[in-house]
């Protein structure tokens, strides 16, 4: 028995995760001007990152799916409780306090959803009826609408995004797919009619970012500015100017993309992208292998999720997607979202490591 | 664990398989169209980019490059230009403000309105902006700073050189003074020239020679962040220091000139017959250009352009003044060329003359008369009938003509700005003035009033005519201009006019004779100056009746300025003088005796035991600075 076999890890996730963290400690580093002391505080949040993505490893599927529905009732009474006591920060009620901890529900959404909806077509043969996928579609919405209530609609549609994943891998029918997209077009703008005005501004300036450049598009142009100067080579680590002097907002966090970009180029770009793709490979192995629907639905569901996340991130850099506040997963100095993430991939492992040899 | 059939579980193993398919494929798309994003913000588009981050990060910060110095013809510095420092604090960097400002009190003095300006200053700048405590402050207030800047968190000080003029008012209407620059500056064309300049020459040479002193400026590229805060310099490029300029001004004899006009209102140019350079240029009343440099306030600025005897009037080259007698020696060198005009026949001086068929009476200053007179005692006893004679006969064509000859009613060209033309009232100038010309009006232009109005500077320029061989010199108060790094001189050629048309040998030489008498004859008019005199000097005095004009001279019906022009030595002239006394009553009385102590110092080194200690005790001034 090995180590990783002893412990339920997965060593090429493992090596793959380790490696992105030190990718994050040297983008860090440089994105903070250079502040050791802001290294050593994200090395420390990486710390107990991997620390839950192991703990989280331990358990074995049929936990993860008894706890399913009470994870679910509690991340929606932790919605409902925000729009009661929830803090008040930068405009938008999005966390609650307790203590010095301040816990943002929306982000521990991202996983409880996949979770439940696992839950709720793996207790029945797939692909599911389509009353199921209506029951589905309501236990979706439910979080989908506190969040968006907070307002957090970026945050609200990677909640949809990541139930939507989860309906499709279970089998909804072809004709269900296209009426739906259909209908959701029909409804675009209505959607535009009950957006706030910073909402609708971002999309617009995510087509226009010269239009505003000091203010809405601001952020998009710094993030091209940093990213085109990055070349083919980059100008190598330590030498992104937009974030040393203070041009990239948010370089140590939803923008640290940017960063790595002006550093490292088109070529580390794609380095990058391609370790991101290999864990996403490996989620994806992972959910082929598992031994039963719940397993194969919630592994599917997360990697994909995770990948959407990479893409979200690196595309809203790019300027090919509206500035939407997502960090890139494990690269970004985050708290909840690093959380939430590594226990994604704990779930993962988890998965894997606990398969039977026989059934 | 749930139990699932083995046979269901295949079946949904493909459904997923495929869905899991169509995702990858959906999930290449949005790859392809990531990285092809990618690719063309850094490849296609990277030198645009590039360029913007560039942008972004330098800035070009200019160093201005000190101004030329401005030395008299013996090196006394007249301008110059002196560090000062301004201590300005950043709020973002200082940890405790109170403390902060409760130490600098004890290192330098910081007064109520200090404190007060720099907490409104607070308010209005950014909390990473540089806000100025105190400007100016002292050289020893400032080393203090400078010794502990370590200990002070915050506190910057920066140092800038400040345009001085270290003797005042000295000369102050040559050299002109500086003057920041400001956005509504007439400069606007030409902004970029002046980019990063902290003054512009104002009047005198500053302006006029503004290209030669202000030097190139010098510039550091400066690596900015996103609050403009000055992170490190790049690159930089050091400048070139102003040209330096000698001038032909003595100062010491300029300040004998100021200290004995007192004040009054009145002006002396002296001028080297043989090349037009400027020993003395006054303008009295003076001001003290030091107050211009960093911003005259409005109630010191009201103060002087109010002042009845206008101090900022630059009278030298455009004060007019009717010319009086002083004149009359170029109406009589006009006679002299011609020839029916015999100088030795004398004529009758009742005391009055009057035009053939006519009552009116034109009057002599001497109310009996001077008997008979010829060219000699007419000018040396200032006849007005001799020259009431001579204009009649000459008429006004030909006497404006020789005006003209000697520079007056044309600017002379002097190297400051600002020179008026004066008024010589030529037939072109009747005709234009739309206004009838009466024989009495030709009568009183010859003895220099009417219309007639000259500038000091051109009277100067007319005597030195007549002593340098009827060849007029362009005045120039500038001599050479020296680059500061290789001390070379580049020295301004001497420019002469047209020499003024001699149709008679010797009519000069009998003019000087006869202006000689002026001053050396038993009766001539500034014979009070010649004792004692070791060289000779010819001249003319003049008093010039005006009515009042203009707003400054209210209340004086009646002036009588007081005028004198005169070059020394007779033999080989070496200075030319026009002086002139506002109000002063007679030439020889108040104007002449000017000329003569000016003389005396610049030929002999003679300096009146009282002026010259006055003038150590300023120049021993000059060296406190404010």
């Amino acid at each position: 028995m090995t180590v990783f076999e002893r412990w339920h890890l997965d060593r090429p996730l493992l090596i793959a995760l380790l490696i992105l963290a030190l990718v994050s400690l040297a983008v860090l580093y440089s994105a903070s001007g250079e502040s050791l002391h802001f290294a050593l505080n994200d090395a420390v949040r990486l710390t107990i990152g991997f620390v839950i993505m192991i703990a989280v490893a331990q358990a074995s599927p049929e936990t993860y799916r008894r706890w399913s529905v009470p994870l679910f009732v509690i991340g929606i009474l932790g919605l409902g409780a925000i729009l009661a006591i929830g803090v008040m920060r930068f405009g938008a009620r999005r966390w609650i306090a307790i203590g010095p901890l301040s816990i943002q529900p929306s982000e521990f959404m991202k996983l409880s959803v996949p979770m439940m909806l696992a839950w709720f077509f793996s207790r029945h043969h797939l692909p599911p009826r389509l009353w199921r996928i209506g029951g589905a579609v309501l236990i979706l919405l439910l979080p989908v609408a506190l969040i968006a209530k907070e307002p957090d609609l970026g945050t609200a549609l990677i909640v949809l995004l990541a139930g939507i994943i989860v309906v499709f891998l279970a089998g909804i029918g072809w004709r269900t797919i296209v009426s739906i997209t259909l209908l959701t077009l029909a409804a675009g703008p209505i959607f535009w009619a009950h957006m706030h005005h910073y909402q609708r501004q971002r999309i617009f300036v995510l087509f226009h970012p010269q239009a505003d450049p000091l203010g809405a598009g601001y952020h998009a142009i710094q993030a091209m500015i940093a990213v085109g100067s990055g070349g083919i080579f980059g100008q190598g680590w330590l030498h992104s100017s937009q974030a040393h002097l203070h041009f990239l907002p948010d370089s140590t966090t939803d923008f640290a993309f940017a960063v790595f970009c002006q550093e490292f180029g088109l070529l580390g770009n794609i380095a990058l992208l391609a370790l991101y793709l290999f864990i996403v490979y490996r989620g994806l192995q992972i959910a082929f292998a598992a031994q039963d629907s719940y397993s194969r639905l919630l592994a599917g569901s997360l990697s994909i999720m995770f990948f959407f996340d990479v893409f979200i991130n690196m595309g809203m850099v790019a300027g090919i997607l509206p500035v939407v506040g997502v960090p890139l997963p494990l690269l970004s100095y985050g708290g909840t979202s690093l959380i939430i993430t590594m226990a994604g991939l704990g779930v993962l492992m988890g998965i894997h490591s606990h398969r039977r040899l026989v059934s | 664990m749930q139990r699932i059939p083995l046979k269901n579980d295949t079946r949904e193993v493909r459904l997923f398989g495929t869905r899991v398919l169509v995702a990858v494929i959906l999930g290449a798309g949005l790859i392809i169209a990531l990285i092809g994003r990618l690719g063309y913000l850094e490849i296609v588009q990277h030198h645009y980019y590039a360029e913007l981050a560039q942008n972004n990060r330098i800035s070009p910060v200019p160093i201005p490059p000190a101004r030329g110095l401005i030395l008299d013809r013996n090196g006394v510095v007249l301008a110059e230009n002196f560090p000062v420092f301004t201590l300005q604090i950043i709020p973002d960097q200082v940890p405790n403000m109170g403390r902060l400002l409760l130490k600098l009190k004890t290192w330098i003095a910081l007064n109520k309105q200090d404190m007060h300006n720099f907490r409104v200053r607070l308010l209005q700048h950014k909390s990473f902006q540089g806000v100025t405590l105190r400007a100016h402050l002292s050289e020893a207030e400032a080393a203090r700073i400078a010794v502990n800047l370590t200990r002070l968190k915050g506190v910057t000080l920066h140092a800038r050189l400040r345009r001085f003029y270290p003797l005042g008012g000295l000369a102050v209407d040559a050299i002109g003074y500086v003057s920041r620059i400001t956005p509504s500056e007439e400069v606007g064309t030409q902004a970029a020239r002046y980019f990063g300049y902290h003054y512009i020459g104002q009047l005198g040479v500053e302006s006029s020679y503004q290209k030669e002193l202000m030097g190139r400026i010098g510039f550091k590229d400066v690596e900015m962040n996103a609050q403009g805060r000055a992170v490190k310099v790049l690159k930089r490029i050091l400048p070139h220091a102003g040209h330096n300029l000698y001038l032909n001004i003595d100062a010491q004899m300029q300040a004998i000139g100021e200290q004995m006009l007192n004040n009054r209102p009145g002006s002396i140019v002296a001028l080297d017959p043989r090349t037009g350079a400027v020993l003395t240029l006054v303008s009295s009343p003076v001001y003290d250009p030091n107050q211009f440099v960093d911003g005259i306030g409005e109630k010191a600025y009201k103060a002087l352009a109010e002042n009845p005897n206008g101090p900022l009037n630059d009278r030298a080259i455009n004060g007019l003044y009717p010319p009086g007698s002083t004149i009359k020696p170029f109406y009589a060198y006009a006679a002299l060329q011609t020839q029916w005009f015999d100088p030795q026949k004398k004529i009758l001086c009742p005391g009055y003359w009057h035009l053939p068929h006519s009552t009116h009476l034109f009057h002599c200053w001497k109310p009996l008369g001077m008997g008979m007179v010829n060219l000699k005692d007419a000018i040396e006893e200032s006849c007005d009938v001799y020259f009431y004679e001579l204009a009649f006969k000459q008429g006004i064509d030909r006497m404006t003509r020789y005006l003209t000859y000697f520079g007056f009613g044309q600017p002379t060209g002097i190297d400051i700005p600002g020179e008026y033309r004066g008024l010589v009232p030529t037939r072109a100038w009747i005709k234009a003035s739309k206004k009838p010309w009466y024989t009495g009006q030709t009568i009183i232009t010859g003895i220099g009033q009417g219309r007639l109005l000259v500038t000091p500077v051109q009277l100067a320029d007319a005597v030195a005519t007549i002593a340098n061989h009827g060849v007029r010199m362009r005045p120039e108060i500038v001599r050479g201009i020296v680059n500061p790094v290789t001390h070379a001189v580049r020295y301004i050629e001497p420019q002469g006019y047209p020499p003024v048309p001699q149709r008679r040998p010797g009519s000069l030489k009998t003019l000087i004779q006869d202006m000689t008498a002026v001053v050396e004859g038993p009766h001539g008019t500034a014979r009070g100056i010649a004792h004692n005199l070791p060289y000779k000097i010819a001249g003319k005095t003049g008093t010039a009746q005006l009515w009042s004009v203009g707003p400054n001279f209210r209340g004086k019906h009646l002036r009588a300025d007081a005028l004198f022009i005169a070059f020394a030595p007779v033999s080989h002239p070496r200075i030319a003088i026009a002086v002139i006394v506002e109000h002063a009553g007679f030439g020889d009385l108040a104007a002449a005796p000017i000329a003569r102590a000016l003389m005396n110092f610049y030929l002999l080194g003679h300096v009146h035991a009282r002026l010259q200690n006055q003038q150590r005790s300023r120049v021993a001034l000059a060296g406190t600075k404010p």
